[in-house]
């Protein structure tokens, strides 16, 4: 019992961490933008590609600082040239334009790398188990996801939290008239912290895609989640998302682990046999099979009852 | 042109004619129905690429019956209502030989869908050619006069697979783990069932399903495999869903056999590759390139060549293709009616070895020699890799034709 305890905890944090690294990215732009990034799963995919071509060129380690550099860089010249001038016509002209701009990056992906998925392996370096507990082995490369991951939620908070800029930021989305009188630019602001949570994106690309598979469909396939994790971590909040990222981790992998369902619970009472009868199709079906569902499930769950999610500080 | 043919068939069809069909004279036109945009785009293109390529090696040598084939494609998106269209779309256009492999879901709605069509036109009946979905359900229960399939049905792959596993004295305790659908959950059930049968001292030591193509991190499953003491593992996961599990498997340094359906499906060797499994993931298809079989290897090498970038095929569909020629020259006609009979009951060479295989009559279920196979780095023997990773399979054991017949429930009703 303690085995599985421990190894659910332990994965379930790994896995966490993995998605808190996912959508680091998405919850800076979001709070700082106000901007909700549909193309950010394209971004990501972007990293991944980018990283795999440089590292099989020159090396993992500067593809995980150029490729989110270039990106970023992307990110920019998206936000320069098209989100801005989309930005007056208000909040569903940004959704529609970076929803286009999913297509747009898949297709590309496309045409340069094909619709197989490439060979981006792990770096020799951190090719090795870390450690060994009840006879399960923890891969290097996942420790390093989980410092990175951690390295960036503090960096982030200390940024934003504890330094001038991070104030200016915030100010320029609440009151972007003041900050401009102050002499700030608040245009380039915008326009630096799409480039940040841009190459946030890249950033996770460039890990996740050894770990995971890098393939033409996998800003597809990376679905909903983060922004499941976004939206119950609280609209804009990242201590919100570092949080939510944990909670949906841990709830998915002990899920997995519990073999319990329906009939184990009620099987031995009195009215089992009516039971049965009404509920026939779920009867069976164990906590394990439903477990991927269970992060939409807390999703709809927060909406009702706390839609402004664990730690956001608006409703919108 | 194509406006006028337009307005004309509009026309014809105003005045209750039936629409003409726009097939230029001399040209045999195929459609290809499958996913070409969306999650199963990689899968579908592979198909695509093998159909040109097949057409323009006949068209070279002059096509079938002095008719040049055109492979026209339909995109699906694998759903089946989009299927539907998109096969109307291709009966207007004239085209009669529908060829479809991904989803079984989309090949029982094809299937139903030509059914009813073909009742309602018999003077002009449209084929469907199945290559890939293998839902038993097909070849049984739905089973109809104008649906083939070639790829071996669940039912088949794992009575060949027992077959085999028969004789594997260090098996005794197996894994299932599989997509929570009907094809997942028909590959779990089959290979209860069979397993209990013809092994009966095998331990059956867990039966999962987890949700299709929603999960990112396998490792808690792979925690239960390892807890729960398995030596095999049988799955018929693809996709991510496969090549997430086993490297899941890798990381956790899982020891286990996996025998899989489709660890050679696109992405598939990639992953087993990357998590450095030599020779422990096994598969069992129709064929494997490294078979040694001069005619499909020039075939293979010359493919290779013109798709650099998705060096992968299915032998299915060139034994789909070369057994439709076949019919429609045995027929001489290009009709569905005329070489439907023909294909039943054909005895065909298969492409991969050139062992004979046959399609059932009683069910248009095609039997072929099935291989059991491995990954590994290729050596002086094999000569092929998948998907560039230097990685090759490496025939494990045939299971002959005769090991892989199983019965059918099909009542076939062939029209008068």
């Amino acid at each position: 019992m303690f085995e599985i305890v421990f190894i659910s905890t332990l994965n379930g944090i790994l896995y966490g961490m993995l998605l808190f690294l996912m959508a680091s990215g998405l919850t800076v732009i979001f709070s700082m933008m106000g901007v909700l990034n549909f193309a950010h799963a394209g971004f990501y995919m972007l990293g991944a590609f980018f990283g795999f071509e440089i590292s099989r060129r020159v090396g993992f380690w500067p593809g995980l600082v150029i490729a989110p550099l270039l990106v970023g860089l992307i990110g920019m010249a998206v936000e320069r040239y098209g989100l801005r001038r989309v930005h007056r016509h208000g909040h569903v002209a940004e959704l529609l334009f970076t929803f286009g701009l999913t297509y747009v990056i898949q297709q590309a992906v496309e045409m340069v790398w094909g619709k197989l998925p490439v060979d981006y392996e792990v770096p020799r370096s951190l090719d090795f188990p870390a450690f060994t507990v009840f006879g399960t082995e923890y891969p290097a490369f996942k420790m390093f996801e989980l410092l990175i991951s951690v390295a960036i939620f503090l960096v982030l908070l200390l940024v934003i939290k504890r330094t001038r800029i991070g104030l200016v930021v915030q100010a320029a989305l609440s009151h972007p008239g003041m900050v401009a009188m102050l002499g700030h630019n608040v245009d380039r602001v915008f326009m630096l912290v799409f480039g940040v949570g841009v190459a946030l994106a890249a950033v996770a690309g460039v890990i996740a895609g050894p770990a995971l598979v890098t393939q033409s469909n996998m800003a597809g396939l990376l679905g909903p989640i983060l922004f499941v994790v976004v939206v119950v971590g609280g609209l804009g909040s990242l201590g919100g998302a570092f949080i939510a990222s944990l909670l949906i981790g841990l709830l998915q992998t002990f899920a997995v682990a519990s073999n319990a369902s329906l009939a184990d619970l009620f099987g031995s009472s009195a009215s089992a046999g009516a039971l049965q009868t009404y509920l026939s199709d779920i009867w069976n079906v164990t906590v394990a099979q439903v477990a991927p569902i269970l992060p939409y499930l807390l999703l709809v769950l927060i909406l009702i009852f706390r839609p402004r999610g664990l730690m956001g500080t608006r409703e919108t | 042109m194509t406006k006028k043919l337009a307005l004309a068939a509009a026309a014809l069809s105003i005045l209750g004619l039936s629409a003409m069909p726009a097939a230029a004279e001399g040209t045999l036109k195929l459609a290809y129905v499958d996913p070409l945009s969306g999650g199963g785009a990689s899968i579908g293109q592979i198909g695509l690429n093998q159909l040109r390529f097949i057409a323009e090696r006949i068209n070279a040598k002059g096509g079938v019956n002095g008719e040049k084939l055109e492979v026209v494609p339909f995109d699906n998106e694998v759903n089946p209502q989009k299927s539907l269209v998109q096969v109307q779309k291709a009966i207007d256009q004239g085209i009669r030989i529908i060829i479809q492999g991904n989803g079984s879901s989309v090949a029982v709605a094809i299937e139903d869908f030509l059914r009813k069509y073909n009742e309602r036109n018999p003077d002009k009946n449209v084929i469907h050619l199945n290559y890939a979905a293998i839902d038993p359900i097909l070849t049984n229960e739905k089973c109809s006069y104008w649906h083939f399939a070639w790829d071996a049905a669940v039912n088949i792959k794992l009575e060949a697979l027992t077959n085999y596993l028969k004789g594997q004295k260090d098996l005794k305790k197996v894994y299932l783990i599989d997509q929570d659908y009907s094809f997942g959950h028909s590959v779990a059930d089959t290979a209860v069932k069979m397993l209990k049968e013809k092994r009966p001292d095998v331990q059956i030591v867990g039966n999962e399903f987890h949700p299709l193509v929603k999960v990112t991190d396998f490792s808690p499953y792979v925690a239960k495999i390892k807890a729960s003491g398995a030596d095999t593992v049988i799955t018929g996961n693809w996709g991510q869903d496969l090549a997430l599990l086993i490297k899941a498997a890798a990381d956790a340094g899982l020891k286990v056999k996996w025998y899989t359906f489709y660890a050679g499906g696109a992405g598939g060797p990639t992953a087993v590759k990357q998590a450095g499994l030599a020779d422990q993931v096994f598969q069992i298809t129709e064929g494997i390139n490294n078979i040694d079989y001069k005619p499909a290897q020039e075939t293979i090498r010359a493919y290779m060549e013109a798709y650099p970038k998705e060096p992968v095929y299915y032998p299915r569909l060139f034994n789909l293709t070369g057994m439709l020629f076949e019919a429609i020259e045995e027929a001489k006609s290009d009709d569905p009616a005329k070489f439907a009979p023909k294909l039943e009951g054909m005895k065909y060479k298969t492409f991969s070895s050139g062992d004979e295989g046959f399609m059932r009559a009683d069910d248009h279920q095609f039997f072929q020699p099935l291989y059991i196979s491995t990954l590994e780095p290729v050596d002086t023997k094999t000569e092929f890799d998948e998907e560039n990773t230097g990685w090759g399979w490496k025939e494990v054991a045939q299971v002959p034709v005769k090991d892989t017949i199983t019965e059918t429930t099909c009542k076939m009703k062939r029209p008068k």
